[in-house]
């Protein structure tokens, strides 16, 4: 929901409520600094780093909040990689489609990802489980080729093992939602 | 008489110094464990877990358990270090939980070091001597000449090669203007001792005094401690970094990256002491002196670039580290900044006080979390020390740094797009002049440099330009670090004197191509570079000779292409790289890689013409002509050499429509080769798509209508009888 008001106390509310204490805080801290609006890319990826993704509601408590234009808010979340607009599954499986990781077959890896869930580039599975992304590099060339889930990369990774190591997160996943 | 900064220097090293000595209290053995991101990926975090809990259970109060960073040795990782006194230090090499109980039980508890595990091994006996002699060229091989009448007179002196090994290395920096060509240098593990020796008479006084009676001979040893001879002294024994000079890398996998303390004892800050006690002027004329060029890509001179932000009207300047390292295959300044973030802060604090910048940033890709994080720490720990605000170490320099986040648009390691990403908005570029150093972040004057630029700044002012200068070629001072990756049998950090040839590092260095397939190309410069074909092997490695051969040297990435290669798919591979990261701004880039990246796709499916070719070439050399930025002008690079030097590739696809790397699926055919068919099934019960058919022992079929190509029968088959057409 935007928010459809020029009351200032109504707006900073419904935009602090759109975000968490921690980042209200956070920005109010930036608005402190010599060029409030430089902080902007680091604002988003607190945002991210807690949400998974960058909402309507919450880019426009940004923007309220940093004093930005929405439509700067806007054009800044897409035109970066890093910033995802839509939610994503609990895990990310991010396969490196770097170099290294091409030339000794990152394709092959990422087509049993796809084959094994069902998904392809940028989609998540139905039960929310897991999103499929490529990285541009992960910067770990020398264990290609890599694919990275969650914050955890595994190197040397062989189409037979994506199976077993998929498995370890729906357990992990499994476990997670039973307690 | 010291000067008060000297003295204020003296005074935070002895408080490091004290800090250090509290922490080692008691400890004799030192067990150290890689950690950064790559080491992390290959389990060093349990490795670690598990040796606490080894000397915890052990009760023994004279383990120190360590941390370090990476050496970029990515492929035997994890590396473990085990040092104890006296003898030599013995690291392991893909270290398990297993193993560490193996390592803790026999070689810590009962002294017997595992030798088939060692890194780079396995080795028969862990000698009790060895001698690293320098290979050098430019001591005029006077080491290579040594080695052969060296062996003779230790088999004299009764010492086989189970007792002292000799090995060649590479330059340890250790020449001065007087000494070099007329002596060698000879560093002797484990003792730390390196000696300078001139001729035969000295020789021989080594070994009888040194190797068999067991005293150092003072007379000839070397007093200063050249810039990697802590590196030499831990890792000298292998022959992946021998060959290699380390400098931007000296203390990668030797010191621990989290602390300060560690970085004063390797004479860390004494640079930035030696700058501050000159005018900022004369650290500008040192590092133009030294030939540092800019290790980003451009090679534009450093010192140049700092007079330029010295000489700018405005007082308020910034000076920026570049380390969103978006290159695919690059990772020498993740390693950098994780592995030894305070050289990297140091060789800013001297840029920012050779032009007199009073804020500095650094622009970290958020992809690299832990070269965040320990550059964070490393930030928090100078300012403890009074290292970073105001008035550092007393003198009148004002300095502060920051850290800014990138988010993914590798068009931001471009200057002026990185200069809007951290003012907050889209990363793009814009027209030059004017030049950042005249008006760049917030319109003030800013300096921008690569990390690794930075981490070669700090030595250059601890041991002179002249010193760096003779390390490289005429035009270009110093080192270069490589990721080296791809088909090739060493991968990792590899950092070799500019001027070095592609053969050494790729084949001495690199150990050449695993499973004896044929090296067909060198990829460097990442997707900005070209491809360099293995008969120009021989090529010196510089910024000009790179660009004349089509390619450049980009931030360092190297990729070793094997006959199983298909150039055109490599260069479809980074022209869609190039299409997916053109910001979009100027229309050469946005629309030209589009197209360029439509044209290979019809070449790679078998549906190219002649024309296609023709029309791809004047295409690229038109982009590189009208594009904006330097990200559109090296877009067309990859097709561009691969056209020049690998054109038969090409036509093979279009005249032929035959991929000769067998690599594009779709001209390429599984076809089973029926004398050689045993009938195991083995083939049709893996085809994903049921499309191999035939009875038990009997010669097997494959459908090539419903056949997706996927080469699952050509990997499983054990009999050979598949063939890929």
């Amino acid at each position: 929901m935007s928010i459809r008001t020029d009351n200032w106390e109504q707006v900073q509310a419904t935009a602090e409520a759109a975000l968490t204490p921690a980042i209200v805080e956070y920005i109010a801290q930036c608005r402190q600094s010599c060029e409030p609006a430089s902080h902007l890319i680091g604002v988003l990826h607190k945002v991210q780093s807690h949400f998974g993704y960058l909402g309507r509601e919450q880019l426009d408590a940004v923007a309220q909040l940093l004093q930005v234009p929405a439509a700067k808010v806007a054009g800044v979340a897409s035109f970066y990689h890093f910033f995802r607009l839509q939610p994503r599954g609990q895990f990310i499986i991010n396969v490196c489609l770097g170099t290294a990781c091409y030339v000794k077959g990152a394709d092959r890896v990422a087509q049993k990802v796809m084959d094994e869930l069902g998904i392809t580039w940028g989609e998540t599975t139905k039960d929310g489980i897991f999103t499929l992304e490529g990285s541009r590099c992960l910067g770990t060339c020398g264990l290609a080729p890599v694919i990275m889930v969650g914050n955890e990369v595994h190197g040397n990774v062989t189409p037979d093992q994506v199976p077993v190591i998929l498995d370890k997160y729906l357990e992990k996943a499994r476990k997670g939602s039973a307690a | 008489m010291n000067t008060p900064i000297q003295q204020n220097f003296l005074n935070l090293a002895a408080r490091a110094q004290q800090a250090l000595q509290q922490r080692a209290n008691g400890h004799r053995i030192v067990i150290q464990v890689g950690s950064a991101t790559c080491e992390h990926a290959a389990g060093s975090n349990e490795v670690l877990e598990e040796f606490r809990k080894h000397v915890a259970a052990s009760q023994r109060e004279d383990i120190l358990l360590r941390q370090t960073g990476c050496t970029g040795r990515c492929s035997r990782e994890p590396i473990v270090g085990v040092m104890i006194p006296g003898q030599m230090p013995v690291k392991y090499e893909r270290v398990n939980r297993q193993m560490v109980h193996e390592i803790f039980t026999t070689h810590i508890q009962k002294g017997t070091p595992l030798l088939k595990h060692i890194l780079d091994g396995p080795v028969e006996k862990v000698a009790r001597y060895e001698l690293l002699v320098c290979g050098s060229a430019r001591c005029g091989w006077r080491g290579q000449k040594l080695r052969g009448p060296l062996g003779e007179k230790l088999q004299a002196a009764g010492l086989g090669p189970d007792e002292v090994r000799v090995t060649a290395a590479s330059c340890f920096g250790a020449c001065g203007a007087d000494s070099a060509g007329v002596s060698t240098h000879i560093l002797v593990r484990p003792d730390k001792v390196l000696y300078r020796v001139q001729n035969d008479a000295d020789l021989d006084e080594v070994i009888r005094e040194h190797l068999v009676g067991g005293r150092i001979v003072e007379r000839l040893r070397v007093k200063a401690e050249p810039v990697s001879q802590e590196f030499f002294e831990l890792y000298g024994d292998v022959a992946f970094f021998n060959r290699q000079n380390r400098i931007a890398l000296r203390h990668n996998g030797v010191i621990d990256p989290n602390s300060i303390e560690e970085y004063f004892h390797y004479q860390g800050f004494l640079a930035l002491a030696k700058a501050l006690q000159h005018q900022p002027d004369w650290v500008v004329d040192e590092v133009t002196k030294s030939n540092l060029r800019g290790r980003g890509g451009g090679g534009y001179p450093t010192g140049q670039k700092w007079r330029m932000g010295a000489e700018a009207k405005d007082p308020v300047r910034y000076l920026i580290c570049n380390a969103d390292e978006g290159d695919p295959g690059a990772f020498m300044d993740r390693s950098m900044l994780e592995s030894d973030p305070f050289n990297v802060v140091e060789g800013m604090l001297i840029g920012g006080y050779a032009i007199g910048a009073q804020r500095g940033f650094f622009y970290i890709r958020a992809e690299y979390p832990l070269a965040v994080e320990r550059i964070e720490n490393a930030i928090r720990q100078c300012r403890e020390y009074g290292l970073l605000g105001k008035k550092i170490l007393g003198s009148d320099f004002d300095f502060d740094l920051e850290i800014r986040l990138g988010a993914g648009a590798f068009v931001c390691g471009e200057e002026t797009a990185l200069i809007h990403s951290i003012e907050g908005e889209r990363g793009q570029p814009r027209v030059r002049p004017p030049f950042p150093t005249q008006s760049g972040l917030w319109g003030k004057p800013t300096v921008i440099n690569n990390v690794e630029t930075f981490a070669n700044v700090p030595v250059i002012i601890q041991f002179g330009a002249d010193w760096f200068r003779r390390i490289g070629t005429a035009q270009s001072g110093g080192t270069k670090v490589f990721a080296l990756a791809g088909k090739v049998t060493h991968t990792g950090l590899v950092e070799v004197p500019m001027g070095t040839t592609l053969q050494e590092v790729v084949q001495e260095i690199g150990g050449g191509s695993p499973g004896g397939k044929q090296i067909k190309a060198v990829q460097t410069g990442g997707p900005a570079g070209g491809c360099i074909p293995a008969k120009w092997l021989d090529l010196r490695i510089d910024y000009d000779t790179l660009n004349k051969a089509g390619s450049i040297m980009g931030s360092g990435g190297m990729i070793v292409l094997d006959e199983s290669d298909c150039m055109v798919d490599i260069a479809k591979f980074f022209v869609k790289f190039s299409e997916d990261e053109s910001c979009g701004k100027c229309t050469p880039c946005r629309e030209g890689t589009k197209r360029m990246a439509e044209i290979l796709d019809r070449i790679t499916t078998g549906q190219g013409t002649l024309e296609d070719l023709d029309r791809l070439e004047r295409l690229a050399r038109l982009i590189k002509k009208s594009s904006l930025c330097g990200l559109g002008r090296a877009a067309p690079n990859p097709v561009l050499s691969t056209l020049e030097h690998f054109r038969e590739e090409y036509l093979a696809h279009v005249t032929q429509q035959r991929c000769p790397a067998k690599r594009c699926v779709a001209l390429v055919r599984y076809e089973i080769n029926e004398p050689k068919c045993v009938g195991c099934t083995v083939c049709a019960k893996n085809c994903p798509v049921e499309c191999i058919s035939g009875a038990r022992r009997e010669p097997h079929v494959i459908d090539q209508l419903r056949c997706i190509k996927c080469g699952r029968c050509f990997e499983v088959c054990r009999f050979n009888a598949v063939n890929r057409l």
